[in-house]
């Protein structure tokens, strides 16, 4: 028996604006618990929300990137259940008539094919505080993060496997980052993925029935946990077996999912129209100044570094993956660096560095303005790339001034002739049976010699001038 | 000083010919709250100490002509916030509860200077009619003490009409105010949805409740809501429209005002002295120079059920927060999170309002939703267009504002649905978000009978105008209860 | 009878309220009234009419995105009936006797 895979994902994330969504206290991460709260955030008796504009329009950012029908007319709905990070028992979010309808996100596959996805719907709604469940029999509550903005973007069902979801995530991240409505820290619980996956034959006209895993928050545990989840249901089936409604917990240990519980019928969360905030209508002057303030999106930087500066559409490409590289790579090319040196050097030493110590760009001690600085070394020659590698290996950990730390360790390269012909003199001086090599053909000897002379300069002679001027008294022996 | 003989204005005038201090006031105020509310238990807290001090404050700093309320009690209803004293709404949940902020109004009422006196009774989180549901006393209307004072602002009501203050804040989502205002011979004011901020008022249906005033007289009335109305950053539905002062255009002059007396409301079970009494009221106006005619409200009838459904699921909802977590009562010995939910909110609340969160749960249930919440929605929609049609052509709606007077504690709280349907003249005015008046027009046998006056959205002016121009007219607001063989 | 025990109990789940056997027949006979009171609206033709969820005039109201210091946490925590090291303390979901 064959079988075909549904996916359905519900992503939220959180957006980084001032304020909260409902209340004005700010928006903060790591902060002490209960500091970023105020009566309202609180739940307290008579307050009232105060629905933050800031949050709507970076929803609405975020449903014009994501290619979504913008709904005119909204309003806020309550959803009602008990928890303690959950101060007011309701969630204000968009249940009846969220911000975006019928969006896509065109997705690279690593096959080098494209796919479109469809997004069902996208709306604002707020987060929950932080309920920390102690060994001592009680749980901890912290309201830090109570009312902090999200959106929350389901898909359409058009997903059809582990790696496709995957590519989906990875693309939502990047559109969302460069939207600039969030930084997308998956360290810091600022996209969290709930997935739902069912299978069945391939002819089946119903779908399967679906298994949910939720509040994952990296993307390659969505992708193992589907992986098995798929296999896993496959078996069960070919087994005679059948699936059952049931949230599943992805042990990254073992990399299997685990039965968390079944689910009994659906929640009832008895959602109807928030009565504390009148509706709200969106007119086509205000999308159009929304739309107007989307930053720069990836495909349109990408063609940016071809035609402005030259680029290969694959660094341009690899350069715009992420927000944090994308600017980096901009920053440092607008600190006079050459962009195409600039892109070498990154997608290079900059990535295998950052594979190695496991580190994000932003927790690098390197700098654009370092970056462009040590590039410029290169070019005019004062530094060989040779030299040029151990600069970086230092600039790249501390935050340390590239040329001052070239002239500081005397690693400025030799160039000038005058400096340079008195060692050639002296090492075609002792190497008498070199130049009769050279003048009988045998070009093993120059090297031999440029080598000598290396030596002489520890390293540090031009090799290029050391060359040209080596060939001349070769020549006039 | 008696509050008998005196208004906001003469009261107002003594302060500031000096005859007499805001301290003096202030400690006779409670000489006579303490003497009469023996009888009337209307008040949960006394706030004697801030508030002989905050009058000792007013008489240093001195009392401008402007000032028209400086230096004069209040008593405020117990579901409404005031920062450092205690806040109940008449629930055990938060019987220990200490507000650390204020509600708007009670920031308004301080920079308008008046000395808050305390905390008035009220059926628990304003759910009730007779001030029966109350967690901690049963207040006795002021003209027979044997008789309910109406709620939910039964306390504010008894206090006023029994002359402890001349001014009080209560809230109506039902008819809270201008039910127990009837029932104890006062004026009270339902403002428009919107024109009062609901912030630090303890919600109980968000899209229906308004703090309102509760006086002696149609002019104290306007002088207290034209302090406290206005828009408030904070309540995102409070209207931005400019503040008129509601006490200019109090002359008596009504020539030409139309006026439309619904026969639906004269029907629904109107007792025949009360349905004299409005039509008395009516042949009044006609006197002073208005039309009046009969006009139909045909979804009125549907507006108990209306409200029941619509606000119970508010309702259960705005009291989730109830939980025994942050703040309010929790059940002791609890041993797990279940427990703490369940038993705090089982313990904390009382039978009143636990049927409201279950008629309010249950109208929102996802198999119910649309035969109740959603089709309660839509009834409503109808029943504000049956005003808006009348108000094309009147000006003002006149009806009684209930259909009894007060009737004997202990009759009705067994039977929720002849309770509920107490409410059904004053339910729509709510339901359309319109402004609604109580005003005395009458008795029976001894007790008030209310007038109700219902004007369009933001119309409170000329509701106030014809309020005064019949109590110009009038001597019902003249007549004095006697508390305990004294008055 | 429009409810039955078994519905009350079931709102009474979602609502976290308990009811003693006696209180749960009260509720259920006083909840039959009221639903049967409440279900007159089923006479009223409502097709095509929209929902009335709010009677503000005010439509469009936003705060702009400006945020304001949280309040003091001491002042926050003060009606709070358990608390620890700034956190609001609570008996965990499940009880650990009934685990063991």
């Amino acid at each position: 028996m064959n079988f075909e895979t549904t996916i359905g994902l519900e992503v939220h994330i959180e957006m980084k604006t001032k304020s909260k969504a409902f209340s004005p206290a700010p928006v903060q991460y790591g902060s002490e618990p209960n500091t970023n709260t105020n009566v309202l955030d609180w739940g307290y008796p008579g307050v009232l929300p105060e629905v933050n504009q800031g949050a709507l329009e970076y929803g609405m950012r975020a449903a014009l990137a994501l290619n979504c029908q913008i709904t005119k007319d909204i309003h806020f709905d309550r959803k009602n259940y008990f928890y303690p990070d959950n101060p007011k028992a309701y969630q204000i979010t968009q249940a009846q008539t969220p911000i975006g309808r019928e969006g896509y996100l065109e997705v690279e596959l690593e096959d080098g094919s494209t796919k479109k996805i469809g997004i069902e719907e996208m709306h604002v709604e707020e987060d929950a505080g932080k309920n920390t469940h102690d060994p001592d029999g009680y749980s901890y509550v912290d309201l830090n993060r109570q009312g902090t903005p999200l959106i929350e973007i389901v898909s359409k069902p058009d997903i059809a496997s582990a790696d496709e979801a995957y590519a989906y995530l990875k693309k939502l991240r990047q559109v969302i980052q460069f939207t600039g409505v969030s930084d997308v820290k998956m360290e810091e619980g600022s996209m969290r993925v709930d997935v739902n996956i069912s299978v069945r034959p391939i002819g089946s006209e119903q779908y399967g029935t679906k298994t949910e895993m939720k509040n994952l928050n990296s993307f390659e545990h969505v992708r193992s946990g589907l992986k098995f989840e798929e296999k896993r249901q496959e078996n069960v089936i070919r087994a005679g077996g059948s699936i059952q409604q049931e949230t599943r917990r992805f042990d990254v240990n073992t990399g299997e999912t685990v039965l968390m519980r079944v689910k009994e019928g659906k929640s009832d969360y008895r959602y109807f129209p928030e009565p504390d905030l009148p509706p709200i209508h969106i007119s086509d002057d205000w999308i159009k100044e929304v739309q107007d303030s989307i930053p720069e999106m990836p495909e349109d930087r990408r063609q940016r570094y071809v035609e402005q500066w030259g680029v290969t559409e694959y660094d341009a490409n690899v350069l715009t993956q992420t927000m944090e590289m994308s600017d980096f790579f901009e920053a440092t090319v607008a600190a006079g660096a050459d962009p195409k040196l600039a892109a070498n050097w990154l997608m290079g030493e900059v990535s295998a560095y950052m594979n190695d110590k496991k580190q994000e760009l932003a927790e690098l001690a390197l700098t654009p303005e370092h970056l462009a600085q040590m590039i410029g070394l290169i070019q005019d020659e004062t530094i060989s790339s040779k030299i040029a590698k151990k600069v970086f290996k230092q600039i790249v950990a501390n935050d340390t001034d590239p040329k001052a730390w070239v002239e500081e360790k005397g690693m400025v390269q030799l160039s000038d002739p005058a400096v340079l012909q008195p060692i050639i003199d002296e090492v075609l001086d002792n190497n008498e049976k070199s130049i009769e090599d050279f003048k009988n053909g045998k070009d093993r000897a120059v090297g031999f010699l440029v080598g000598n002379i290396m030596k002489q300069t520890r390293g540090k002679a031009n090799p290029k001038v050391v060359n040209q001027l080596l060939m001349a008294s070769l020549k006039e022996r | 000083m008696d509050y008998f003989k005196n208004d906001l204005t003469s009261i107002h005038n003594g302060l500031v010919k000096h005859d007499f201090s805001a301290a003096e006031l202030t400690a006779e105020t409670f000489k006579q709250i303490k003497a009469r509310d023996q009888k009337i238990e209307s008040f949960l807290t006394l706030n004697e100490e801030a508030a002989v001090a905050a009058a000792a404050q007013v008489d240093q700093a001195g009392i401008t002509d402007a000032e028209k309320l400086a230096g004069i009690p209040v008593g405020i209803k117990d579901n409404i916030i005031t920062k450092g004293l205690k806040t109940t709404a008449a629930s055990k949940i938060l019987e220990n509860f200490e507000p650390i902020y204020n509600a708007t109004v009670m920031n308004k009422l301080n920079a308008a200077r008046m000395i808050n006196v305390g905390k008035l009774n009220l059926d628990e989180f304003a759910m009730g009619g007779s001030n029966e549901n109350s967690a901690f006393k049963i207040t006795k209307n002021a003209w027979d003490q044997t008789k309910v004072p109406g709620g939910s602002s039964g306390g504010p009501a008894a206090a006023v009409a029994s002359g402890q203050l001349l001014a009080a804040l209560g809230t109506d989502t039902g008819g809270s105010i201008r039910q127990p205002a009837a029932f104890n011979g006062i004026v009270g004011v339902k403002p428009t949805y919107g024109r009062v901020s609901r912030y630090g008022v303890i919600a109980f249906g968000s899209s229906l409740d308004q703090v309102g005033p509760m006086t002696r007289s149609v002019k104290d009335n306007a002088l207290l809501l034209s302090a406290i109305a206005g828009h408030d950053k904070h309540d995102f539905t409070s209207s931005e429209r400019e503040v008129p002062d509601f006490t200019a255009k109090l002359d008596g002059d009504i020539k030409g005002m139309r006026i439309g007396l619904p026969t639906e409301y004269l029907e629904q079970g109107v007792d025949p002295e009360v349905k004299e009494a409005i039509l008395n009221a009516a042949k009044t106006f006609e006197k002073l120079g208005a039309t009046v005619e009969e006009v139909s409200l045909p979804h009125s009838k549907y507006g108990v059920p209306v409200y029941y459904i619509i606000a119970s699921s508010e309702a259960s909802s705005n009291l989730q927060r109830y939980d025994g977590i942050r703040y309010g009562f929790r059940a002791e010995d609890v041993k797990n999170l279940e427990d703490v939910y369940v038993r705090s909110r089982s313990e904390g609340f009382g039978d009143e309002v636990k049927r409201r969160i279950m008629l309010g749960t249950f109208s929102l249930s996802a198999g119910t939703y649309d035969a109740y919440f959603k089709k309660a929605a839509q009834v409503r929609t109808l029943i504000c267009r049956d005003f808006a049609d009348v108000f094309a052509n009147y000006d003002l709606i006149l009806s009684p504002t209930t259909t009894s007077t007060a009737f004997d504690i202990g009759a009705e709280i067994n039977d929720p649905v002849k309770m509920y349907m107490n409410d059904i003249l004053t339910i729509p005015v709510n339901l359309a978000g319109l402004p609604g008046m109580s005003l005395p027009a009458g008795f029976s046998n001894g007790m008030p009978i209310g007038m109700q006056l219902i004007a369009p959205q933001f119309g409170e002016e000329t509701m106030y105008r014809a309020g005064y121009a019949f109590e110009q007219a009038t001597d019902f607001h003249q007549a004095v209860p006697t508390i305990g063989g004294e008055n | 009878m429009a409810i039955t025990a078994d519905e009350v109990k079931h709102v009474a789940q979602l609502a976290k309220l308990e009811f003693t056997a006696d209180e749960l027949q009260m509720f259920a006979g006083q909840m039959d009234d009221i639903i049967t009171m409440v279900q007159q609206l089923s006479e009223v033709d409502t097709t095509g009419v929209p929902v009335t969820s709010t009677v503000a005039e005010a439509k469009n109201v936003m705060r702009k995105d400006v945020a304001v210091p949280g309040t003091d946490r001491e002042e926050l925590m003060k009606n709070v009936p358990q608390k620890d090291r700034g956190l609001i303390k609570v008996p965990a979901i499940i009880d650990e006797s009934e685990e063991a």
